[in-house]
């Protein structure tokens, strides 16, 4: 195998983890956009999309395309319900506390996926076969095209939803300024609940997608998260693109770095990479600093 | 609330001496195990294991007429856990001997504390350094990890392979496999001409695996007890490798080769025999306890036999042996199970002695290969 196409593979396989890493920071920042929160249980729900498709398609034997989205919607009343039941009945919310919250949620998650489904680890069929394709010497899983698909879907959705629909414009205003929104008679307590929804729902897209490459278990939840918070954290957190471009990134630079450089400091080099941005700018890379200065952090 | 945990304690000790009721002492035995934590599929069949046989053994009429009491403590796989309930067993409990730990690390933690109570601990974790250096007080019934490699080097000499690739994972397990790994190929005269990792929690292995691919390795060893190494053996595939692939004993669990799908077909790796007893010769010594407590365990709770449930199985089987020949006494116990020989457990059978506190050799494996997503002798 030539270097070129070495490169080529270790490429094609860090924008496929990539993919996945940004589109866990995406839920993580609309969630965050709406509340100024952090949801730690933003991997919970990638595992929960996973296991719910497992278990629609081989226990209860549901065609593919119902159960991918049964899967989702499954998934989005979990974190709508996770809201009403946990977020909305709070006084006086403050950051901290909402951010144990989610913490007790992911923790909640994990543990009752854990006694229905059981500690095993689960696999699916790939959605159009298990042949991969070759590309100067490089090869590519037809899994793969569809995560980058399914993935290019998504954020078209999202930037269109945001930009032009009355709903995410709502949304995105509770996120500039929450009193102000509410005043034109917003409801920002139903903002939150969508942001929850719509989080969730993404989430599980991510854990459908990748159950086939990746298998899944009741606590991959949390090393997702882990690494998708990174990609949120570096892209500046609330900003869509940078969640995704930063996400690629770190899926670039562990591949890379695991190939080129050694496997057992793969994670570090991304995390390092992480750190020395937020030194040189701690807005993240497309954050900015004026903005980032008014969020509680 | 008080009658009702009165209600639950008295339910407690009725169970607890049904059916049989012993006029005599009970001998304790304390038990260690990550019944719950990331360890708990091994520790789960661990802690199944003992209270079956204890329940089979005092349905029998006990130890000797004594009833044999099994006090259980989760150790959640973490040292200090572990430290603590160790000590509560030999201080409170008066315990005459301990099952367990799970983990090698956890194991690790107490084995001071046993040495200096002087009460006799059986491991059922693999780590050699467990029992390398021979501590008195310290056994284990799980195989070394050099077991696997030998017996994995055995066959890479048969097939004349030379040159290997090495991919583990980075937990206790995929370490201590990497280490033995390297400690043995100069012997065999293999080179090690790629040495990767992954994380046990990796998506994707591709990275590494194309790495390998550009080197000279004629055979690949993926050392992992985790689920992440059958996303190995699917992306080996998905680069269309061809060259051998051995697995550690880590793989021996059907789940993993029905995960791994057809891309696990003719891959090699090490186990011990209660993967398949049937494949077991008629006259084989282990063959009719394996199918006993196969049986046994999956009759009575629902889930397929582990290893790992085997490793208890031994353990208690030990110590209900010495408690039988020597009675309730701590020092005897210990000199009892270094001079046990020919003892035939789940794991193999096993002849401890004074320099040796494993009991067991390489030959307790066997090569075993993946054929339509089932499990087969290589002949």
């Amino acid at each position: 195998m030539s270097l070129f196409s070495q490169i080529l593979q270790f490429l094609l396989t860090g924008i496929t983890i990539g993919t996945i890493y940004g589109m866990v920071a995406l839920g993580f920042n609309i969630i965050y956009n709406a509340t100024g929160i952090i949801n730690f249980a933003q991997g919970e729900f990638v595992m929960l999309g996973g296991m719910f498709m497992v278990w629609f398609t081989t226990v209860l034997k549901i065609p593919m395309i119902a159960a991918f989205a049964l899967s989702v919607i499954m998934v989005t009343l979990i974190g709508a319900l996770f809201e009403r039941l946990a977020i909305y009945p709070l006084k006086r919310p403050s950051v901290l506390i909402l951010i144990m919250i989610t913490l007790a949620g992911s923790i909640i998650m994990k543990g009752s996926a854990m006694l229905f489904w059981g500690k095993e680890t689960y696999t699916l069929p790939h959605f159009s076969g298990e042949e991969p394709f070759y590309l100067f010497g490089a090869t590519i899983l037809p899994q793969t095209l569809w995560i980058l698909g399914i993935m290019f879907v998504v954020v078209i959705i999202l930037a269109g939803f945001f930009n032009f629909t009355m709903l995410g414009k709502a949304m995105r205003a509770c996120a500039v300024n929450p009193t102000a929104a509410s005043l034109v008679g917003i409801s920002v307590k139903k903002m939150v609940l969508l942001s929850f929804a719509l989080s969730a729902a993404l989430g599980a897209t991510a854990g459908i997608i990748i159950t086939p490459v990746a298998l899944m278990e009741y606590d991959r939840g949390a090393i997702l998260a882990l690494k998708g918070f990174a990609a949120a954290v570096l892209g500046g957190l609330g900003n869509g693109v940078g969640a995704v471009v930063a996400g690629l990134l770190i899926g670039i630079l562990e591949s890379l770095g695991a190939g080129l450089i050694s496997s057992g400091y793969k994670d570090a080099i991304a995390l390092l990479v992480l750190l020395l941005v937020l030194f040189v700018k701690p807005s993240g890379i497309f954050g900015v600093s004026e903005a980032s200065k008014l969020k509680e952090f | 609330m008080k009658k009702i945990f009165l209600l639950f304690a008295a339910l407690a000790v009725l169970t607890a001496l049904s059916p049989v009721s012993f006029a005599a002492e009970p001998y304790v035995v304390g038990a260690v195990f990550a019944i719950t934590g990331p360890a708990s599929w091994l520790g789960e069949p661990e802690r199944n294991t003992v209270t079956m046989v204890a329940e089979e053994i005092n349905a029998q009429g006990g130890i000797n007429g004594h009833p044999l009491q099994i006090i259980v403590e989760d150790t959640v796989g973490e040292e200090t856990r572990t430290v603590l309930a160790v000590n509560k067993l030999i201080n409170k409990d008066n315990v005459l001997a301990i099952v367990g730990p799970t983990r090698s690390g956890t194991t690790m933690a107490v084995i001071p504390i046993v040495e200096k109570a002087q009460v006799s601990l059986i491991s059922c974790a693999s780590a050699e350094e467990i029992v390398r250096p021979v501590r008195k007080w310290v056994f284990k019934t799980a195989q070394n990890d050099s077991h696997g490699v030998l017996k994995i080097y055995d066959k890479l000499k048969e097939m004349n392979i030379t040159r290997v690739a090495v991919i583990s994972s980075t937990d206790g397990y995929g370490m201590e496999g990497r280490k033995q790994l390297k400690r043995f190929a100069q012997e065999y005269g293999i080179t090690i001409v790629a040495d990767e990792t992954y994380g046990p929690k990796d998506t994707d292995m591709t990275a590494q695996l194309t790495k390998i691919k550009g080197t000279d390795a004629q055979a690949l060893v993926n050392w992992s007890i985790v689920p992440g190494q059958t996303t190995v053996i699917k992306n080996r595939r998905q680069l269309g490798m061809s060259i051998p692939l051995f697995q550690s004993p880590g793989f021996g669990n059907i789940k993993y080769a029905r995960a791994a799908g057809d891309a696990a077909d003719g891959l090699m790796f090490p186990a011990l025999r209660l993967l398949m007893v049937e494949a077991l010769p008629a006259d084989h010594p282990q063959k009719a306890l394996l199918a006993t407590y196969k049986k046994d365990y999956e009759s009575r709770f629902k889930s397929d036999v582990s290893t790992f449930g085997g490793h208890a199985y031994d353990a208690i089987h030990l110590v209900i042996a010495a408690l039988r020949a020597v009675g309730p006494d701590r020092a005897k116990i210990r000199d009892y199970i270094e001079n046990s020989k020919n003892f035939v457990g789940t794991g193999g059978v096993f002849n401890y002695s004074a320099d040796n506190h494993v009991g067991l050799n390489k030959d307790a494996l066997e090569l075993y290969t993946v054929k339509g997503g089932a499990f087969a002798l290589v002949k």
